[in-house]
């Protein structure tokens, strides 16, 4: 009896925060779901009222719509490929007893600490510039051409940026992984004739599985939206080669005004992160419970 | 197959000088077992011969081989941990099948190793589980499942019963014992609880601040300890300790009995003595004292001796047991 009205008191303690909760979610989702099925476009509010399936239609129909689908998921993979190898390897090399180490760490944790637009500026004008930045000099210093990086490579280059903004955190996740691991585990591994590699393989993967994981998840939610080094660099081009799905919202909801269009979007997005999330639980959700 | 040499070994860390020096030879399929109170440098030791460590001095022989630079898998030993350290994600098969595996021996002989291991061990019906789903015996067992596979020269045990309740430690000691038995292979056991050496040993290894203070069997260490160390440490209870005018009666500067040796009567005797704590075991009765003119001192008395608190007994100890330390707190020889 004492229980159940403990249960019942700490379920009504709990009621006005997760009712906020649930309300902070509904309305706008609600209000984005009732734009996409309006006319609804700033500059010409004569034209009001239901729209049926249009603004769906008009976001299907942009030249740039599967481009930025597929340009939204290579920056998701791309980074995540990139963090979480580079975050393994890392965090092994500062698991060792180095002198400095405690600077060392934090130096590394620092790109996290840099907002995505001055990071994507600072890339874009001092290391990726042909003209100003670092790379360009390397390459003339050995003879090569300087390489326009944002034009030639404009995908490349955003993925490459998101990624150093997001390897200290996947580090930092995967080193206090590292750090739990049981050092008599390693010492019988290493009786048991494993060399590193064996080391490796059987023992620090396994144990990094479930660190791994809560990092391609966070990592994800986060990546599916990107947009300010979008913004700032090349924006969404050339053509619409680094154009991703939260950046072609943009560009519909405040350069075209359309705000029926932009929800359409919006909801398609909403949609895609779905199917992503379901993809991702299905192949790396089961290391989560244990 | 199994005998191991240490030569003037010895290791530093840092300021600390762990193990000054150390000289020992451990005979093939010998059960030797170091204890020592904790901190005394018997784990260390245990790690350096495995490989674990390296040593800061001397050589290490195993087999009449020099493997004091050799890697911990190069020196065909098997260690159990104390935390076991099993490996969390793998089925108790694989555990046991891992050193095999990297040892890249054929599937169907590491099949059939494992079996075997898992029957010695009775671990048969538990092949498929993680090690998350085992009692702390049993995970106890796989640990030295993994080890035995290996057929090992030697197996070292680093304090393995520690992590068991009472009841658990006894049948593990027990079976341990039964493996040393059937395998005939070298054993090196550490541990902080003399119970544990007394009862499993063929050698016993009595370490203090990185020395060895006397190797022996368990009944020659008891009978006779070199020293007061040996002497307090090995016995349970404690031997009591006298100084004062009973022990320059006996010529010693200090005079130690063991609580067994004491003689117990409600009527007459060399000390009087009032009881504190009366432990009544069943068996055996252990009377904690605070004798006139001697202070704290523990006896044993028999099962049926009925003993309260505030009682008075007299004590008479048996002169034949007595042991005697000179100002050095080495053993007297009589």
């Amino acid at each position: 009896m004492a229980t159940q009205n403990t249960k019942t008191l700490a379920r009504a303690m709990m009621a006005p925060s997760v009712l906020l909760l649930l309300v902070w979610m509904i309305v706008p989702l609600a209000m984005t779901l009732w734009f996409s099925f309006q006319n609804y476009n700033l500059l010409d509010p004569t034209q009001t009222g239901f729209a049926g399936l249009f603004n769906y239609e008009f976001f299907y129909t942009d030249p740039a719509f599967f481009q930025s689908i597929w340009n939204t998921l290579v920056i998701v993979g791309g980074v995540l490929l990139i963090t979480v190898v580079g975050g393994i390897a890392i965090a092994l090399l500062l698991d060792q007893p180095i002198f400095g180490q405690g600077i060392v760490r934090i130096l590394i944790i620092s790109p996290f600490f840099v907002m995505p637009p001055v990071a994507a500026l600072i890339w874009k004008n001092m290391i990726m510039h042909p003209g100003y930045g670092v790379l360009g000099d390397i390459n003339r210093f050995f003879g090569f051409e300087p390489v326009d990086w944002f034009a030639r490579y404009p995908l490349f280059s955003i993925v490459v940026i998101v990624a150093w903004q997001w390897l200290p955190f996947a580090t930092l996740i995967l080193l206090t992984a590292l750090q739990s691991l049981d050092g008599e585990q390693k010492e019988a591994a290493e009786m048991d004739g494993a060399n590193f590699l064996n080391r490796f393989i059987y023992l620090v993967l396994p144990h990094l599985a479930r660190a791994i994981t809560v990092v391609i998840l966070i990592q994800t939610i986060f990546l599916l939206g990107v947009y300010a080094e979008i913004l700032v660099t090349t924006n969404g081009g050339p053509g619409y080669a680094s154009t991703n799905l939260a950046f072609l919202i943009y560009r519909t909801a405040l350069l075209g005004y359309d705000v029926g269009g932009a929800s359409a979007g919006g909801i398609i997005a909403v949609v895609l992160a779905n199917i992503v999330a379901f993809f991702l639980m299905r192949a790396v959700g089961k290391n989560l419970d244990r | 197959m199994g005998s191991i040499t240490l030569n003037k070994v010895s290791k530093v860390f840092g300021e600390a000088n762990v193990i000054p020096s150390i000289d020992l030879e451990i005979n093939n399929g010998e059960f030797v077992v170091f204890v020592g109170p904790s901190g005394c440098g018997k784990s260390t030791l245990l790690r350096l011969i495995a490989g674990l460590e390296d040593v800061s001095g001397g050589q290490i022989m195993i087999d009449g081989k020099d493997v004091t630079q050799a890697a911990p898998a190069a020196r065909g030993l098997a260690m159990v941990f104390q935390s076991y350290a099993l490996y969390p994600h793998m089925s108790v098969r694989k555990n046991i099948a891992f050193p095999l595996k990297m040892a890249k021996m054929d599937q169907s002989a590491i099949d059939k190793k494992v079996e075997a291991a898992a029957k010695v061990l009775n671990l048969t019906d538990y092949l498929e589980r993680k090690p998350s789903q085992l009692s702390g015996g049993q995970r106890q067992r796989v640990a030295i499942g993994r080890a035995i596979v290996r057929e090992p020269s030697a197996f070292l045990f680093d304090e393995p019963l520690s992590n068991l309740d009472a009841a658990l430690r006894g049948t593990m000691r027990l079976e341990i014992s039964d493996l040393h038995n059937q395998l005939k292979t070298t054993m090196i056991y550490v541990t902080h609880d003399q119970v544990e050496a007394m009862t499993m040993a063929d050698k016993i290894v009595v370490l203090n601040r990185g020395n060895i203070e006397q190797v022996g069997s368990p009944l020659d260490l008891y009978k006779n300890p070199r020293n007061l160390f040996v002497a307090g440490f090995i016995g349970s209870p404690h031997m009591n300790f006298v100084d004062g005018a009973y022990a320059q009666s006996k010529n010693a500067k200090m005079a130690g009995i063991r609580p067994e040796h004491l003689g117990l009567s409600k009527d007459s005797g060399l000390w009087t003595g009032t009881v504190k704590v009366a432990e009544h075991l069943g068996a055996d009765t252990f009377l904690h004292l605070d004798v006139d003119g001697i202070g704290p001192v523990t006896a044993r008395a028999g099962g049926e001796f009925g003993a309260h608190h505030g009682d008075r007994v007299y004590l008479t100890p048996d002169e034949s047991k007595l042991h005697r330390f000179d100002d050095k707190g080495l053993t007297i020889r009589a």
